[in-house]
Formats: structure tokens, sequence, C-alpha cells
């Protein structure tokens, strides 16, 4: 393991690219959107507008949204490594990145309103981590904005409003009423991170993480492969578009987990990720050596 | 595109219809939570010249301090307008405010403001904080920065050429309803409820 000096300069790296370079799936589903969109309607003004934003914030290092979001972390670690210690330099380096003008200082008081000025708060950033048999240490990162934070949903099913029992098809009636319910709010078009079963708890981590997946990846469990690919066509025949404005682009992907659930429970649970969908992730071996993983 | 000078008058003002791509020029202010309900908790006599014949604009930027003692905006697109909505229309009507930008619309009791007032809600494309930075040249003055920090402080700021588009008009049109509608009978259908 490296010198805890150079974990949080790699962390701040790690903060710096997810703020400022969208990643390259994301760009690639952002460009498919713009080119099915009618040519001079708003929906392509905005997406115009995204994606020359993109290429500003790219070139000169700076966010590519000011809501520079909270820092969602997985980390794996081998056995032996102090989980302590990657929070404490992860959260050094939040202080830092937020210095640097990377993040914005996103932490508030509950309680008395106040800014912590710096980025860090209670709860914030968050971290997950496990350990692994590798010896390396990954780190993988989301930065998740407030204004698509407000949009995530939480349904339980069986959900008599929209005929949802607890099934897959009760799954797809509330995707689709979360993704109208949303409208443009959430930053359309959005990634769905979403969570079968599961608690309250584990729901929403488990919907976060499923950010994490490449946009063009394959779900490993049939059924729910078909259902996102389900999801994302019927999603986009809601005509929401980007930024709500009207239009053929409201969702980039759906992407969804499944965990095992209490037998009174059956959770449906929504992250909506704006299309600035930043996320990124590193990899540290024994020696300190740096990876930075796409 | 049309270019809109601020302050601008109330006659331009109703002029400006649903669809319309705008371009503003001249001095704004940020607002957003703390600022909403602190401008309605009292009738703040040193913001209200900001305030009359301009717009505000919902916006937590990333602001960088200069050795000088000044500001630069380094990000700045709008936040989610909605939780103003029930503040926006007396903050309209109180400071003779001539718009507001955001992003996601706003409620029924804003567009009845708007066109109670003669005023406008004005879409940023949300998340393009570097071309938004871009298009505010000068900070001014900042009001409340140490009470409620850098995002929820009010920024005088100097705009050029600032794209938006007009998505509530002062004729009760708003683009969000229609479009919430419209989706409303699609998932009606694919759920297949009676349309």
């Amino acid at each position: 393991m490296g010198a805890t000096e150079s974990y949080i300069e790699t962390f701040v790296e790690l903060i710096r690219r997810a703020s400022t370079e969208l990643p390259a799936d994301v760009l690639e589903a952002l460009e498919e959107g713009r080119k099915v969109e009618k040519a001079d309607g708003l929906a392509t003004i905005a997406l115009d507008t995204i994606l020359n934003n993109v290429d500003l914030a790219r070139e000169s290092s700076a966010p590519i949204c000011q809501d520079t979001g909270t820092p969602v972390v997985w980390v794996h670690h081998p056995a032996g490594v102090s989980t302590r210690g990657l929070r404490n330099d992860f959260v050094a380096a939040v202080r830092e990145a937020t210095s640097r003008k990377y993040l914005r200082p996103n932490a508030v008081d509950t309680l008395t309103g106040s800014n912590t000025g710096d980025g860090a708060g209670r709860g914030i950033p968050f971290l997950h981590f496990e350990e692994w048999d590798e010896p390396r240490v990954e780190v993988r990162m989301i930065l998740k904005g407030g204004g698509s934070e407000n949009v995530g949903a939480q349904y339980k099913l069986p959900e008599a409003r929209l005929g949802a029992g607890r099934n897959l098809e009760g799954v797809r009636r509330a995707v689709l009423d979360a993704v109208v319910d949303a409208q443009g709010k959430g930053c359309a078009p959005g990634v769905l991170g979403i969570c079968v079963g599961g608690d309250r708890v584990s729901a929403f981590e488990e919907s976060k993480r499923q950010l994490l997946r490449p946009l063009k990846d394959t779900n490993p469990i049939p059924e729910l492969a078909e259902l996102e690919e389900r999801l994302l066509r019927e999603g986009n025949e809601l005509g929401v578009g980007p930024m709500g404005f009207g239009g053929e682009t409201t969702l980039l992907a759906v992407k969804m987990g499944v965990l095992d659930r209490l037998p009174a429970c059956y959770f449906v649970t929504i992250s909506y990720m704006c299309w600035a969908a930043r996320k990124a992730a590193v990899s540290i071996d024994q020696e300190g050596g740096v990876t930075w993983l796409s | 595109m049309a270019e809109l000078k601020l302050p601008v008058s109330e006659e331009s003002v109703r002029n400006l219809k649903v669809g319309d791509f705008v371009e503003l020029t001249g001095r704004m202010i940020t607002g957003r939570d703390a600022a909403h309900t602190w401008l309605i908790e009292d009738y703040r006599e040193e913001v209200a010249p900001y305030l009359e014949g301009t717009v505000i604009y919902h916006c937590g930027p990333v602001v960088a301090e200069n050795e000088d003692g000044s500001y630069d905006f380094v990000a700045a697109g709008p936040t989610t307008s909605i939780r103003e909505e029930p503040y926006q229309a007396d903050v309209i009507g109180r400071y003779g405010l001539r718009g507001v930008i955001g992003k996601g619309g706003m409620g029924p009791k804003t567009l009845a403001g708007l066109a109670e007032h003669g005023a406008v809600y004005l879409h940023a494309v949300g998340g393009a904080a570097q071309v938004l930075a871009r298009a505010i040249p000068r900070v001014e003055k900042v009001f409340m920065l140490s009470e409620f920090g850098v995002p929820e402080a009010l920024w005088v700021i100097e705009v050029e050429r600032f794209p938006v588009m007009v998505t509530m008009d002062s004729h009760g049109n708003s683009l969000h309803a229609e479009v919430e509608e419209r989706s409303k009978a699609k998932l009606r259908e694919l759920l297949g409820f009676a349309v």
C-alpha cells in the first residue's frame, strides 16, 4: 500500500475526472439522442447545448454541472487495509477538490441551514466498503446531484392506482409512473438505476450501484435484460424529452438489480440520474500504482 | 432568436410566447431556496433595486474568489424551480420582477402570477454549467453570502447573450403543463387504462 498522501491526491484526481469529464458511454447515448430529435425544436437546442457544455467542461477541467452532487463511493479492498484510513483520505480529498472548485461546497447543516463550506458533512461523502480477494484497492464513484435525487422514488407493491401487482409487470408499471412523475425535473434525458426487492435501506444503495454499469451492457439475468430494454423503449415513448421540453429522448438507459425481500415487502426503488451521469473509477495496486478504469 | 436587454419593460415581456428562444443581456440576480423565504419574510429594501424590472435566476453557482476580492462564476447552471412554487408569485409581485430563470418549470400559482404581474418563466438548459457560466462575464455584488453560503447567496451578475427558452408566458401558457398532460395520456395507454 502506498503512502497516505498519495491516496488523497489520487482521490482528488478521481473526483476531478468525475466532475469534469463525462464518461464516453454517456456521451455516446446523448449523441444518439441528438440524432433522433426533430431538427429545429427545443429538444434539439437542449441537446446541442448539453453536448457543447460537455466539451467546454472537459477542455477547461471545470464542473460539467454546478450541482456537483453527493460523492457516492464503492470501495473494494484486500484484507488488512484500514477502511477508516481510506474514509479519512476520501473525506480529505473531497475538501481539497472543493477548494480547487472541482466540487461546489455541497453539504448543508440540516438543523442550522449553514453550509459546512468544505464539501464534507455528516453522511457526506457516502462510502461503502467491501473486502475482496484481490490485492488491489478499487474505488468506483458517482456524483449524484440534488435535482435528480429529488425525483427518485420507492414504490411498495401492490399499488392499486397503477394496477401494479407483485411481479415484474408491477415493476414495469411503477417505473413508468416514476418517469412521468419526474418529467424534466431530474434533468432528462436520464439514466434509471432500479432495485427490485430489498428493504428500504439496501434497495436505495443497490439502485445507485446500478448507475455504475456501462450504459450499453446487458443484464446477466435474462428477464431483467428484457425488462430494461422494454422500459427504455416505453420510457422514451412517453415523450417527456430533453429537459421536459417534449421529444423522443427521455431516458438514456435503464439498469436494474435485484435483492431478495421479506415475505411482506415488495419494493421497487428508483434512483434517477440526470444526463450528466458522472462516474469515475480507479484501481490502486500494492505499490501505490494507479490505473484509471472506465 | 430574439435578444432581450435587462432591465426589461412589461410590454416586451408580454410579447414573449412559449417556444421562443431568447438571449438575455444586462443585470440579473441569483436566488434559490433560502433567498425566496428570506425575500418573503420581510421587504428587503437593500436588495429590492436589484430585483425590479429584471429576472431572478434559480442558480447555486460554483464561485472563485480572486485575489482582489472580486468573484468569478466557475459553473452556473439552473436548479430545479418547483421548490420555489409556494413563494415565487409573491416575490414577483412584491419586488416587480419581470421573469424567473430556472429548470423544470413551475406550477399553477406561479403561472397565474406571471399573468397578473406581466412576467415570464425562462428555462435554461439544466446541467449546462459551463455554457451558462461563460455568459456571465461579471459578478457585481453579493448579498447574504456568510449567512446562506455560496450556493444560496443572492449574487448580482452581468450576463451577455445568456440563452433561455420561454416555457411559461404571461398569457397562461405552460409548455410543462402540455408535456405533462401528453405524457400522462401516453402512460394510461401503456398501462392499458381507458384513455
